[in-house]
């Protein structure tokens, strides 16, 4: 069957998609999105983390029809999306986003450091999750990323509590938890100073 | 495999009519778990979520009438005072992305003994309606559940609304696990005071092949309130009384040995359990504030 839907700002179609595929194929296998990770399937690890419709969702439990006509933001439209919400307050035009053949093309650029984020325009949560050291082998990174933004969004002052709760769903192997727990601290702080 | 996408009630009850063997979707928490693992292969999926009604919930006179799609976290955000165990037991399902999809209709629907709202839907009173193209009817919840992952759906039909009565005091629920967060149930307990009808409801889960009620505890606690003038008088609980509650609530169970606990355990639990559950909501009622909400 084929699904139209809007991936990061952009309307996008997805051909012979199998009835029984999730949300989370379709992004990696047949639009070229890798940034949502295939970790568990089950729903118990949070890495396949995107938004449906602005809600955080474990994409692998999404039926690809359950999609039709629906909004979704992955970890690679994430730093636009911020910057959308930061500057208009939200996308609704659906003009914003990171383009499907951009991100497809996307490398790191000369003088652009991924380790460190230099020259490469980030969301403010994963310029704190680098600033912080919270990535180690970065497979667990996507999903939190989108989990923590959303929670900075509603909440923009969290307690420790608040955001062990809403990090609750995302599990990290490395054990790098205290660093994810001081990036959140840092976006936090950092978008407070910012107002 | 086929997938069904009804914009309408009516259309899903069609739908279902004429493929009884279509399996429901809505928060997908359960159904694609199994298809991704390959357990199961159906050949029609139903997919819920284009039926803004299931979506719906509203605060009635005595009930809730609460839609089988609403998600763990609209309850748990907005039904803490109308439903506090409910609320409590949405707040313990899995995670956050789980519960922003997952809903009670498809914890009925799935009928798993370790189902995180069946204990505080026994313990508060609930019906069940659901609907087929012959018509509808409401299950009520202990009628429900009929075996391991079994209810007492017929194969046409759908879960509609959950009407679950509003809380006329304390309530509280509880569930025994290894973290805070991603926990299928070890075993889990629930418990409402009803003041108005002077009786005491319960609920445990993952002890038994299907949620239950302790009912022969529920019996005894009722007599011993009434007998000790408690209702009215508000005096603290006996411990004597209180033991022997938590006992019977032990004896309920009917669990087994797997790789999250021993049957002993699970049965200890229970009865643990119970016995804070009923400090916790006896205090509350005493309270001057008699305060309905949950304490999390």
């Amino acid at each position: 069957m084929r699904v139209n839907f809007t991936v990061n700002g952009r309307p996008q179609e997805a051909d012979d998609v199998w009835e029984g595929e999730s949300l989370l194929y379709v992004l990696r296998e047949r639009l070229g999105l890798p940034g949502s990770k295939n970790a568990c399937e089950q729903g118990e690890c949070g890495s396949c983390t995107v938004r449906l419709d602005g809600v955080p969702v474990c994409s692998c439990l999404v039926a690809a029809g359950q999609v039709e006509g629906r909004e979704v933001v992955t970890v690679e439209g994430l730093a636009d999306f911020a910057k959308e919400r930061a500057e208009h307050a939200g996308c609704d035009s659906g003009a914003c986003g990171t383009s499907l053949d951009a991100a497809k093309r996307w490398e790191a650029k000369p003088g652009q450091d991924s380790q460190t984020g230099e020259g490469v325009e980030l969301s403010p949560i994963q310029q704190a999750f680098i600033d912080a050291g919270a990535v180690q082998c970065g497979f667990c990174t996507p999903g939190l990323l989108v989990a923590a933004d959303e929670m900075l969004e509603r909440n923009p002052s969290p307690t420790d509590a608040d955001i062990r709760e809403a990090l609750s769903g995302n599990l990290c192997r490395c054990t790098g938890y205290e660093k994810i727990l001081d990036a959140v601290r840092l976006a936090a702080a950092r978008q407070g100073e910012a107002v | 495999m086929d997938f069904l996408r009804p914009a309408s009630w009516e259309e899903a009850l069609a739908a279902k009519a004429e493929h009884p063997t279509a399996v429901p979707i809505a928060g997908g928490t359960d159904v694609m778990v199994e298809i991704n693992f390959d357990h199961r292969r159906p050949e029609y999926l139903l997919d819920l979520n284009r039926i803004e009604l299931l979506r719906e919930w509203e605060v009635g006179e005595e009930n809730v009438r609460l839609g089988a799609s609403v998600p763990y976290t609209t309850i748990m955000e907005n039904l803490r005072a109308e439903l506090p165990g409910l609320a409590l037991a949405s707040h313990t399902v899995a995670s956050p992305q789980i519960r922003n999809r997952g809903g009670v209709g498809g914890n009925l629907g799935t009928a798993s003994p370790a189902g995180d709202a069946h204990p505080a839907l026994l313990a508060a009173g609930a019906e069940v309606e659901v609907e087929s193209v012959r018509g509808s009817r409401f299950i009520p919840i202990d009628e429900f559940y009929t075996g391991v992952k079994r209810n007492a759906l017929a194969p046409d039909e759908l879960i509609k609304t959950v009407h679950v009565k509003k809380a006329d005091g304390p309530q509280q629920y509880s569930k025994v696990g290894t973290r805070n967060a991603m926990v299928i149930a070890v075993c889990a307990f629930g418990l409402a005071l009803h003041p108005e009808t002077r009786t005491v409801r319960t609920g445990i889960g993952s002890a038994a092949p299907t949620p239950i009620r302790a009912k022969e505890a529920e019996a005894f606690l009722n007599a011993a309130l009434e007998e000790g003038g408690f209702w009215d008088n508000g005096k603290i609980i006996t411990p004597s009384i209180a033991k022997q509650f938590a006992d019977l609530c032990s004896g309920a169970a009917n669990p087994i040995d797997d790789v999250r606990g021993t049957a002993k355990y699970r049965r200890h639990a229970v009865g643990i359990m119970a016995r804070r559950q009923l400090g916790w909501t006896w205090e509350q009622y005493r309270g001057t504030g008699r305060t309905l909400e949950g304490a999390a």
